[in-house]
């Protein structure tokens, strides 16, 4: 029971990172069809710039800060770098994103080394919150829930509720359309780029210290974003957010349940030894893989994703 | 046997019915025009009988062989090639290039990667002579994004023909042409489709009429008259849905 | 194709390999030796994955998978050769990685290859991601961290190679090289080659003249892992070992880099590529930490003013040379060159100087000079180098664009 309250806790917890993630990469491809490879490395420079900032002003106004400051790059990198490439198609986009992921890792290399910065959560943040058969929950982690929520919360009335939100929505389907109705769609392309890059970067400021900021952090966060996505069905927030949060799941209850796969095994019937690899390998050690797994399955059933619209 | 058999062709897209109970026979031979005005469901009727699409219902026999729910490539194999409104052809391939890849199917080459495609004699004979049929024997090396716009609809025909296939479906092979660019499509459209099946979408109606042998009338997903062009123009119906509204 | 384009066409193949007989003997040095042994390797895995990228239109971001199977395989039967006294030669060895890398192709190309675009790059990343955490689990039978090693001497000889010392090596990978770049140039001139391209610039159009593109997109998978394999199989004999990183992220955009940086819309961009990154790995390393960092700015470069690559620009300049343009048009060229050199001085000066700020030590170098960091007059010198650099190029793009360098360097374009 205890290990199943918390594994949920923890998974929704991971689930609503990734979805911090994916909901911003998901908004970017749908309106303009990148997917934005370099996603996960404004994620990366979200917790490092929160980390630099926040060594002056404390923690509080760079949580504010580096989203801003991040969302400006990805507006710089939407209007000199992607809007050139655009006209070679989307596999020059791809490739473009990947140039700057790789360039964005470099960069943090160059500046703050290869080795994880000391960046962690306020002293007010990591008092545990409550206590569970003896088990304390830290705050931090409700606070992050919290934080997810208020910015699901805030994107979904700025596009249910605003003018903005409804010319995003409509350049989401008919892009020309909006242009021809005077609506200047490049500004918009570029504000959405931004918005989801600083999306990506307050769940940076987030990750980061619940996790652990190192250069890193993008190449093991973003593969698992983009899984989300394609797992989800591409372009589908609803699907972003159930294939975020079952994968927080799946991966926090195969690390919890520590049982090795023959034990598994054996409960359907197939002996294996527990001499043999696959019988020496823990389910823990698989958690990292399943994501993936879960995507070749997907792919082999439901190629166009949980609530993928179309297939093409 | 008849080139193209429709039965009962119904297409839904969500709730619309864009396709209402269709039912055609094209004989072997005959040169077919659909016409009707904008939004009847000719593109899709194309759709659907050359498998860009399964129809919800209904069936298609395409030279005797069943067409409905088949993929594209298994249509274009037993004998129905199409050509596209707007113009799908390989952009940065040369003209011949465009012109070679479409033959090698229907000389039996398959996915051959251990033969050299230039010692193929009947692939450079084919290509050789659709080239010369299209008139583009000129301009061979250029890349075919290149070409002026009646070239590249030119070329699209010749991809079309190229794999010798019995039933030729044109869409809109005219459109956006200029007067003397469309004489000159038509002849070419004549000279092709010699001895061949031949369905075509048009908005010309000096094209239609000049080359149809038979002529149906789409209107709102229904065929509201078949017949030849005497009879099309002579059609009371006709008149009303449709040469009646280009006259209004 | 007619008599005189063969006879060309078998002299540039007859150049090539006399070249490569004659390599060893111009650079001598042990150093070259590796460098080349390893140039050669990755020429052969560039020019699989453009067999994908430039000449299908399919992005992958996990083509290490095939490579570091096919090196497994090998490793393998190496191992096996020397421990169970087979009678096989360790210079066929390449031809079961191959294999391998072919058989992995078609398992996991089953699946992958359903999607092309963005999806297939996504599940290509996937697939990676999840091959290469397999690979450190499955310790008997890929070796965990330390991976599995061989020793290549064992067995019957081929040729009276022993392949013990460096140079038996080198003709060891120059042969498979010469036979892999020849099969892979033969299978652009066959129909499945052509119909690669006719695939990667319309899919939709293929399945119109008969052909399955899912079916073109699967078989050309099937054949670039092969090569992958054999790549990687060239790579297990040439450092007798190999370990479950060979499968992951690093060597999957490694050879990305190479193919895009070298051209991927010429045959033998991925050559150039794979030559100059493999050279710029080994020697940059020696003088700056972040040569990496070097590498993808060129990459985002290109992508952004280059996407043809030095390829690329070899074949205008052959084709500027063929139409008797060149006169015409090399100043601009030099002008491009030269302003690109400048503004790239400029980013290096940057750089260098910014990766001192944190690690200290000797100050950065150039012309005789030193820049230290802790100058602003450096950092503002840089600054200017950069955007003169920027200007001249602007420049000469100006001139090609506008005919005249006295046009170009008008601010406003006059129409003529």
């Amino acid at each position: 029971m205890e290990t199943i309250v918390f594994s949920t806790l923890n998974g929704v917890l991971y689930g609503l990172l990734l979805f911090m993630l994916s909901s911003g990469l998901t908004l970017i491809f749908s309106m303009m069809g990148v997917l934005n490879f370099a996603h996960a490395s404004f994620y990366m420079l979200g917790a490092y710039f929160a980390y630099a900032i926040g060594a002056t002003t404390g923690f509080w106004a760079a949580m504010l800060l580096a989203p801003i400051l991040v969302a400006g790059v990805g507006a710089l990198v939407e209007r000199y770098g992607l809007r050139n490439v655009h006209r070679h198609g989307h596999v020059a986009e791809l490739l473009f994103t990947f140039g700057i992921a790789f360039l964005i890792e470099e960069i943090v290399k160059l500046i703050w080394g290869r080795n994880p910065v000391p960046y962690s959560p306020p002293a007010v943040l990591q008092q545990p919150l409550f206590t569970l058969w003896g088990t304390q929950y830290p705050s931090f982690r409700v606070f992050m829930m919290i934080v997810a929520v208020l910015m699901f919360i805030t994107l979904w009335l700025m596009l249910k509720k605003t003018r903005i939100g409804l010319i995003v929505q409509a350049a989401l389907t008919h892009p020309h359309m909006v242009g021809h109705l005077g609506h200047n769609v490049p500004l918009v392309f570029m504000g959405v780029f931004a918005v989801g890059c600083g999306m990506a970067a307050l769940a940076g400021v987030i990750g980061g210290a619940l996790l652990v900021t190192d250069p890193a952090m993008a190449l093991t966060l973003g593969p698992i974003v983009f899984v989300v996505v394609v797992v989800g069905g591409m372009g589908s927030l609803g699907g972003a957010f159930v294939a975020s949060i079952l994968i927080g799941l799946i991966q926090t209850f195969a690390v919890a349940v520590d049982a090795s796969l023959s034990d598994l095994l054996a409960r359907f019937g197939v002996m294996v030894s527990n001499r043999s690899d696959l019988g020496r390998i823990t389910l823990a050690q698989v958690a990292p893989m399943l994501p993936f797994l879960l995507l070749v399955l997907v792919l082999i059933f439901r190629p166009r994703g949980l609530m993928g619209a179309r297939e093409s | 046997m008849s080139a193209l058999v429709l039965t009962n062709v119904v297409k839904n897209f969500g709730a619309a019915q864009i396709i209402r109970d269709v039912s055609l026979e094209v004989p072997a031979g005959e040169r077919h025009a659909i016409i009707g005005p904008n939004g009847a469901g000719k593109s899709t009727l194309f759709n659907l009988i050359s498998g860009a699409f399964p129809p919800t219902s209904g069936e298609i026999l395409v030279n005797g062989q069943k067409a409905s729910g088949a993929p594209p490539f298994q249509i274009n194999r037993s004998g129905l090639s199409r050509s596209f409104q707007v113009t799908n052809i390989f952009h940065n391939m040369s003209v011949y290039e465009n012109v070679r890849c479409a033959t090698l199917w229907a000389l039996g080459h398959r996915y051959v990667f251990w033969r050299f495609i230039s010692g193929m004699k009947d692939v450079e004979q084919r290509t050789e002579e659709i080239l010369d049929l299209i008139g583009l024997a000129a301009v061979r090396e250029t890349p075919a994004g290149l070409l002026s716009y009646a070239d590249q609809r030119a070329l699209e025909i010749g991809v079309t023909i190229a794999g010798g296939a019995k039933v030729i479906l044109l869409d809109e092979p005219t459109a956006g042409m200029s007067h003397h660019e469309t004489e000159r499509a038509v002849a070419l459209i004549r000279k092709v489709t010699e001895g061949r099946t031949l369905v075509i979408v048009e908005h010309d109606m000096s094209v239609v009429f000049g080359l149809a042998d038979r002529i149906s009338v789409l209107v709102y997903g229904q065929i509201i008259a078949s017949g030849t062009p005497a009879e099309i123009r002579a059609n009371k119906k006709v008149k009303e849905a449709y040469l009646g509204e280009e006259a209004a | 194709m007619s008599r005189t384009s063969t006879l060309r066409t078998l002299a540039v193949w007859v150049a090539f390999a006399a070249v490569l007989l004659v390599l060893p003997m111009v650079f001598t040095s042990r150093t070259s030796l590796t460098v080349m042994n390893v140039m050669g390797i990755w020429m052969v895995f560039a020019l699989a994955y453009n067999m994908l990228l430039g000449q299908s239109g399919m992005l992958s971001f996990g083509h290490a998978v095939y490579f570091g199977l096919g090196g497994y395989a090998a490793i393998h039967l190496i191992v096996a050769i020397k421990a169970q006294r087979l009678g096989i030669p360790v210079f066929a060895v390449p031809l079961v990685g191959f294999m391998a890398g072919m058989a992995a192709g078609a398992l996991i190309g089953w699946f992958s290859c359903r999607r092309s675009g963005t999806p297939f790059a996504m599940i290509s990343l996937g697939i990676g991601e999840l091959v290469a955490a397999a690979g450190f689990m499955f310790v008997s039978v890929f070796g965990g961290e330390e991976g599995i090693s061989g020793d290549r001497s064992a067995g019957p000889r081929i040729f009276g190679l022993t392949l013990g010392p460096q140079i038996h090596v080198f003709y060891f990978i120059a042969f498979w090289m010469f036979v892999s770049t020849l099969a892979m140039w033969a299978f652009t001139k066959t129909p499945l080659g052509r119909l690669a391209n006719a695939v990667r610039d319309n899919p939709d159009r293929v399945a119109f003249i008969g052909y399955d593109p899912q079916r073109i997109r699967f078989l050309v998978f099937l054949i670039s892992g092969g090569f992958a394999g054999l790549a990687g199989a060239l790579s297990a004999v040439n450092f007798e070992i190999i370990n479950p990183e060979t499968l992951g992220a690093q060597g999957s955009g490694a050879v990305l880099l190479m193919t895009f940086i070298g051209g991927a819309g010429v045959f033998y961009g991925p050559i150039i590529g794979a030559a100059i990154i493999t050279f710029m790995q080994s020697m940059l390393s020696d003088f700056t930490k972040v040569w990496q960092l070097y590498l993808g700015l060129l990459f985002v470069v290109m992508v952004l003013f280059a996407p043809f690559g030095i390829g690329g620009m070899v074949a205008r300049i052959l084709g500027a040379v063929k139409r008797g343009e060149l006169a015409e048009k090399l100043p601009g060229w030099l002008l491009g060159t030269l302003g690109g050199l400048t503004a790239f001085f400029g980013a290096v000066m940057v750089i260098e100087m910014a990766y001192r700020i944190r690690e200290g030590g000797r100050p950065f170098r150039a012309f005789g000079r030193d820049f230290v960091h802790t100058s602003p007059l450096n950092w503002l010198l840089a600054g200017i180098i950069v955007a003169a650099g920027i200007a001249i190029v602007t420049i000469a793009v100006r001139w090609r664009q506008r005919g005249t360098l006295g046009a170009a360097l008008r601010f406003r374009e006059v129409a003529p």
